[in-house]
Protein backbone atom coordinates (compact mmCIF):
# COMPACT_ATOMS: atom_id res chain seq x y z
CA UNK A 1 0.00 0.00 0.00
CA UNK A 2 1.78 3.39 -0.78
CA UNK A 3 2.78 5.71 1.77
CA UNK A 4 1.66 9.12 2.19
CA UNK A 5 4.15 11.79 0.39
CA UNK A 6 4.32 15.16 0.86
CA UNK A 7 5.49 18.90 -0.85
CA UNK A 8 6.09 22.13 0.45
CA UNK A 9 5.70 25.32 -1.25
CA UNK A 10 4.52 29.37 -0.43
CA UNK A 11 1.94 31.24 -1.52
CA UNK A 12 2.48 34.43 -0.11
CA UNK A 13 2.20 34.16 3.53
CA UNK A 14 0.73 30.98 3.21
CA UNK A 15 2.73 27.06 3.36
CA UNK A 16 0.92 24.78 0.88
CA UNK A 17 1.74 21.16 1.99
CA UNK A 18 0.88 19.29 -1.24
CA UNK A 19 0.15 14.68 -0.02
CA UNK A 20 -0.52 12.04 -1.68
CA UNK A 21 -1.22 8.86 -0.93
CA UNK A 22 -2.80 7.57 2.43
CA UNK A 23 -2.76 9.33 5.52
CA UNK A 24 -3.45 6.37 7.82
CA UNK A 25 -2.21 4.43 10.69
CA UNK A 26 2.19 4.20 10.99
CA UNK A 27 4.34 6.41 8.99
CA UNK A 28 1.35 8.96 7.23
CA UNK A 29 0.46 9.95 10.66
CA UNK A 30 3.52 10.37 11.82
CA UNK A 31 4.58 12.61 8.82
CA UNK A 32 1.55 14.33 8.41
CA UNK A 33 1.99 15.34 12.26
CA UNK A 34 5.44 15.85 12.04
CA UNK A 35 4.94 18.24 9.46
CA UNK A 36 2.34 20.34 10.97
CA UNK A 37 4.57 20.54 14.23
CA UNK A 38 7.97 21.77 11.99
CA UNK A 39 5.60 24.59 10.26
CA UNK A 40 5.00 25.81 13.65
CA UNK A 41 7.99 25.98 14.97
CA UNK A 42 9.49 27.54 12.04
CA UNK A 43 6.58 30.30 13.00
CA UNK A 44 4.68 29.19 9.98
CA UNK A 45 0.65 29.18 11.22
CA UNK A 46 -0.90 29.33 7.58
CA UNK A 47 -0.86 26.10 6.52
CA UNK A 48 -3.08 24.92 2.99
CA UNK A 49 -2.88 21.34 3.10
CA UNK A 50 -3.96 19.66 -0.20
CA UNK A 51 -5.42 16.89 -0.40
CA UNK A 52 -6.06 16.52 -3.80
CA UNK A 53 -3.82 13.15 -4.36
CA UNK A 54 -4.66 11.55 -0.83
CA UNK A 55 -7.22 8.70 -1.26
CA UNK A 56 -7.21 7.48 1.57
CA UNK A 57 -7.74 8.07 5.54
CA UNK A 58 -8.78 6.09 7.95
CA UNK A 59 -9.77 6.81 11.94
CA UNK A 60 -5.85 7.82 13.06
CA UNK A 61 -5.59 9.91 9.54
CA UNK A 62 -8.56 11.87 11.04
CA UNK A 63 -7.45 12.18 14.29
CA UNK A 64 -4.15 13.62 12.76
CA UNK A 65 -6.35 16.20 11.15
CA UNK A 66 -7.93 17.47 13.89
CA UNK A 67 -4.75 17.54 16.09
CA UNK A 68 -2.85 19.68 13.61
CA UNK A 69 -6.67 21.86 13.01
CA UNK A 70 -6.35 22.19 17.10
CA UNK A 71 -2.40 23.04 17.27
CA UNK A 72 -2.75 25.21 14.35
CA UNK A 73 -5.55 26.95 16.05
CA UNK A 74 -4.09 27.00 19.46
CA UNK A 75 -0.74 28.88 17.78
CA UNK A 76 -3.52 31.70 16.68
CA UNK A 77 -3.10 30.00 13.45
CA UNK A 78 -5.58 29.09 10.44
CA UNK A 79 -4.96 25.15 9.09
CA UNK A 80 -7.34 24.93 5.78
CA UNK A 81 -8.09 21.66 3.64
CA UNK A 82 -8.11 21.76 -0.65
CA UNK A 83 -9.19 19.64 -3.25
CA UNK A 84 -10.62 16.77 -1.10
CA UNK A 85 -11.45 13.43 -2.86
CA UNK A 86 -14.76 12.09 -2.71
CA UNK A 87 -13.93 9.30 -0.11
CA UNK A 88 -12.31 11.71 2.18
CA UNK A 89 -15.04 14.27 1.69
CA UNK A 90 -17.68 11.73 2.67
CA UNK A 91 -15.64 10.79 5.44
CA UNK A 92 -15.67 13.86 6.84
CA UNK A 93 -19.06 14.31 6.01
CA UNK A 94 -19.89 12.01 8.04
CA UNK A 95 -17.88 12.29 11.07
CA UNK A 96 -19.16 15.88 10.81
CA UNK A 97 -15.79 16.91 10.65
CA UNK A 98 -16.72 18.77 7.13
CA UNK A 99 -18.22 21.62 9.65
CA UNK A 100 -15.06 22.39 11.40
CA UNK A 101 -12.67 22.78 8.88
CA UNK A 102 -12.59 25.33 6.03
CA UNK A 103 -12.63 23.12 2.90
CA UNK A 104 -11.63 24.84 -0.14
CA UNK A 105 -12.32 23.82 -4.12
CA UNK A 106 -9.81 25.98 -5.52
CA UNK A 107 -6.21 27.11 -4.23
CA UNK A 108 -6.64 30.87 -5.54
CA UNK A 109 -9.44 30.85 -3.33
CA UNK A 110 -8.18 28.90 -0.84
CA UNK A 111 -5.12 31.23 -0.17
CA UNK A 112 -7.08 34.33 -0.29
CA UNK A 113 -9.30 33.31 2.42
CA UNK A 114 -6.59 33.42 4.97
CA UNK A 115 -6.78 36.78 7.18
CA UNK B 1 -22.67 -22.51 8.70
CA UNK B 2 -24.06 -23.94 5.31
CA UNK B 3 -21.82 -27.05 3.58
CA UNK B 4 -20.61 -24.64 1.10
CA UNK B 5 -19.46 -21.81 4.30
CA UNK B 6 -15.78 -21.17 4.37
CA UNK B 7 -14.16 -19.96 6.99
CA UNK B 8 -10.67 -18.58 7.04
CA UNK B 9 -8.43 -17.29 10.26
CA UNK B 10 -5.24 -15.90 11.11
CA UNK B 11 -3.41 -14.91 14.44
CA UNK B 12 -1.70 -11.61 13.80
CA UNK B 13 1.33 -9.98 15.89
CA UNK B 14 0.20 -6.82 17.75
CA UNK B 15 2.02 -4.72 15.13
CA UNK B 16 1.38 -1.80 12.66
CA UNK B 17 1.38 -3.96 9.75
CA UNK B 18 -0.63 -6.24 11.07
CA UNK B 19 -3.32 -4.01 10.24
CA UNK B 20 -2.31 -3.37 6.76
CA UNK B 21 -2.08 -7.10 6.39
CA UNK B 22 -5.44 -7.79 7.95
CA UNK B 23 -7.04 -4.96 5.22
CA UNK B 24 -5.53 -6.33 2.25
CA UNK B 25 -5.74 -10.03 3.14
CA UNK B 26 -10.25 -9.10 3.42
CA UNK B 27 -10.00 -6.99 0.40
CA UNK B 28 -8.98 -9.85 -1.60
CA UNK B 29 -11.86 -11.81 -0.46
CA UNK B 30 -13.66 -9.08 -0.66
CA UNK B 31 -12.74 -8.78 -4.44
CA UNK B 32 -13.07 -12.47 -5.24
CA UNK B 33 -16.72 -12.49 -3.71
CA UNK B 34 -17.48 -9.85 -6.04
CA UNK B 35 -18.23 -6.80 -3.97
CA UNK B 36 -18.49 -3.79 -5.90
CA UNK B 37 -14.91 -1.00 -5.45
CA UNK B 38 -17.14 1.09 -2.99
CA UNK B 39 -17.89 -2.13 -0.80
CA UNK B 40 -15.04 -3.17 -0.98
CA UNK B 41 -13.28 0.29 0.47
CA UNK B 42 -15.85 -0.24 3.18
CA UNK B 43 -14.74 -3.33 4.12
CA UNK B 44 -11.24 -2.74 3.86
CA UNK B 45 -11.65 -0.18 6.32
CA UNK B 46 -14.01 -1.54 8.46
CA UNK B 47 -11.35 -4.53 9.28
CA UNK B 48 -8.49 -1.86 9.95
CA UNK B 49 -10.86 -0.35 12.26
CA UNK B 50 -11.65 -3.06 13.90
CA UNK B 51 -7.85 -4.55 13.55
CA UNK B 52 -6.58 -1.12 14.98
CA UNK B 53 -9.37 -1.21 17.90
CA UNK B 54 -7.74 -4.41 18.76
CA UNK B 55 -4.16 -3.22 18.39
CA UNK B 56 -4.61 -0.20 20.47
CA UNK B 57 -7.49 -0.27 22.87
CA UNK B 58 -7.13 -4.25 23.36
CA UNK B 59 -4.00 -4.97 23.47
CA UNK B 60 -2.84 -1.38 24.47
CA UNK B 61 0.26 -2.32 21.95
CA UNK B 62 1.69 -4.91 23.62
CA UNK B 63 3.84 -7.11 21.54
CA UNK B 64 3.35 -10.18 23.77
CA UNK B 65 -0.52 -10.22 22.90
CA UNK B 66 -1.97 -11.72 19.83
CA UNK B 67 -5.00 -10.41 17.31
CA UNK B 68 -7.66 -12.81 15.82
CA UNK B 69 -8.88 -12.22 12.63
CA UNK B 70 -11.42 -14.74 10.99
CA UNK B 71 -13.40 -14.41 7.95
CA UNK B 72 -16.52 -16.60 7.07
CA UNK B 73 -18.16 -16.35 3.73
CA UNK B 74 -21.52 -17.98 3.57
CA UNK B 75 -24.15 -17.89 0.92
CA UNK B 76 -25.59 -14.71 2.49
CA UNK B 77 -22.77 -12.50 3.14
CA UNK B 78 -19.03 -11.99 4.72
CA UNK B 79 -18.90 -12.24 8.44
CA UNK B 80 -15.52 -11.05 9.87
CA UNK B 81 -14.25 -10.97 13.36
CA UNK B 82 -11.89 -9.37 15.36
CA UNK B 83 -10.50 -10.74 18.67
CA UNK B 84 -7.72 -9.24 20.98
CA UNK B 85 -6.57 -10.27 23.98
CA UNK B 86 -7.55 -6.84 26.47
CA UNK B 87 -10.24 -6.11 28.98
CA UNK B 88 -13.09 -6.53 26.77
CA UNK B 89 -15.28 -3.51 26.40
CA UNK B 90 -19.07 -2.59 26.26
CA UNK B 91 -20.78 -0.62 23.23
CA UNK B 92 -22.62 1.34 25.42
CA UNK B 93 -19.55 3.04 26.73
CA UNK B 94 -17.98 4.04 23.55
CA UNK B 95 -18.17 7.67 23.47
CA UNK B 96 -20.36 9.38 20.63
CA UNK B 97 -17.79 10.76 18.28
CA UNK B 98 -20.42 13.30 16.89
CA UNK B 99 -21.58 14.83 19.76
CA UNK B 100 -20.64 18.23 20.07
CA UNK B 101 -18.14 17.80 22.96
CA UNK B 102 -16.57 14.89 20.78
CA UNK B 103 -15.77 16.56 17.65
CA UNK B 104 -12.25 18.00 18.02
CA UNK B 105 -11.41 14.72 19.95
CA UNK B 106 -7.81 12.89 18.21
CA UNK B 107 -9.72 9.66 18.67
CA UNK B 108 -12.65 7.54 19.32
CA UNK B 109 -14.45 6.67 15.49
CA UNK B 110 -13.25 3.56 14.75
CA UNK B 111 -16.40 1.75 15.96
CA UNK B 112 -18.72 4.54 14.39
CA UNK B 113 -16.94 4.09 10.75
CA UNK B 114 -17.30 0.27 11.35
CA UNK B 115 -21.03 0.84 12.01
CA UNK B 116 -20.92 2.89 8.85
CA UNK B 117 -20.15 0.90 6.36
CA UNK B 118 -20.73 -2.52 7.45
CA UNK B 119 -24.47 -3.74 7.48
CA UNK B 120 -24.79 -5.73 10.83
CA UNK B 121 -21.90 -4.71 13.85
CA UNK B 122 -21.46 -5.59 17.27
CA UNK B 123 -18.90 -6.52 20.61
CA UNK B 124 -19.20 -9.17 22.48
CA UNK B 125 -16.66 -11.23 25.26
CA UNK B 126 -14.13 -12.99 22.88
CA UNK B 127 -12.82 -16.74 23.58
CA UNK B 128 -9.58 -14.96 23.54
CA UNK B 129 -10.55 -13.14 26.90
CA UNK B 130 -10.63 -9.89 25.58
CA UNK B 131 -13.79 -8.47 23.09
CA UNK B 132 -14.59 -9.79 20.03
CA UNK B 133 -15.96 -7.61 17.00
CA UNK B 134 -18.26 -9.28 14.57
CA UNK B 135 -19.56 -8.06 11.26
CA UNK B 136 -20.71 -8.31 8.11
CA UNK B 137 -21.79 -7.08 5.06
CA UNK B 138 -24.47 -9.10 2.83
CA UNK B 139 -23.31 -10.28 -0.10
CA UNK B 140 -24.71 -8.46 -3.28
CA UNK B 141 -28.12 -9.87 -4.97
CA UNK B 142 -27.13 -12.44 -7.88
CA UNK B 143 -23.68 -13.38 -6.46
CA UNK B 144 -23.20 -16.90 -5.08
CA UNK B 145 -20.06 -17.51 -3.51
CA UNK B 146 -18.95 -20.58 -5.64
CA UNK B 147 -17.16 -23.88 -3.90
CA UNK B 148 -14.03 -22.42 -4.36
CA UNK B 149 -15.00 -18.89 -3.02
CA UNK B 150 -13.10 -17.60 -6.01
CA UNK B 151 -16.23 -17.45 -8.96
CA UNK B 152 -13.70 -18.36 -11.44
CA UNK B 153 -11.46 -15.61 -10.86
CA UNK B 154 -7.79 -15.97 -10.43
CA UNK B 155 -6.65 -15.17 -7.05
CA UNK B 156 -5.13 -16.49 -4.06
CA UNK B 157 -7.66 -15.19 -1.82
CA UNK B 158 -9.99 -17.87 -1.49
CA UNK B 159 -9.58 -19.45 2.15
CA UNK B 160 -7.20 -21.36 2.95
CA UNK B 161 -8.74 -23.66 6.01
CA UNK B 162 -11.76 -25.47 5.27
CA UNK B 163 -14.83 -24.74 8.47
Amino acid sequence: MPALYMTLREVGPVTIVDLSGRISLGEGSALLRKTIRDLLDAGQSKILLNLGDVNYIDSSGIGELVSGFTAVRNRDGQLKLLNLTKKVHDLLQITKLFTVFDVYNDEHTAVRSYS
Amino acid sequence: MTPEAKHLEVILDTHVESVNLAEEMCLRVAEAVGFSEDECYRIGMSVREGVINAFHYGNQEKPSKKIYLGVDLTQEKLIIHVMDEGKGFKLTDVPDPLAEENLLSTSGRGIFLMKAFMDEFDVVAGRTGGAEIIMSKKIPTGIKPSSNGDHGKSTNAAPKREA
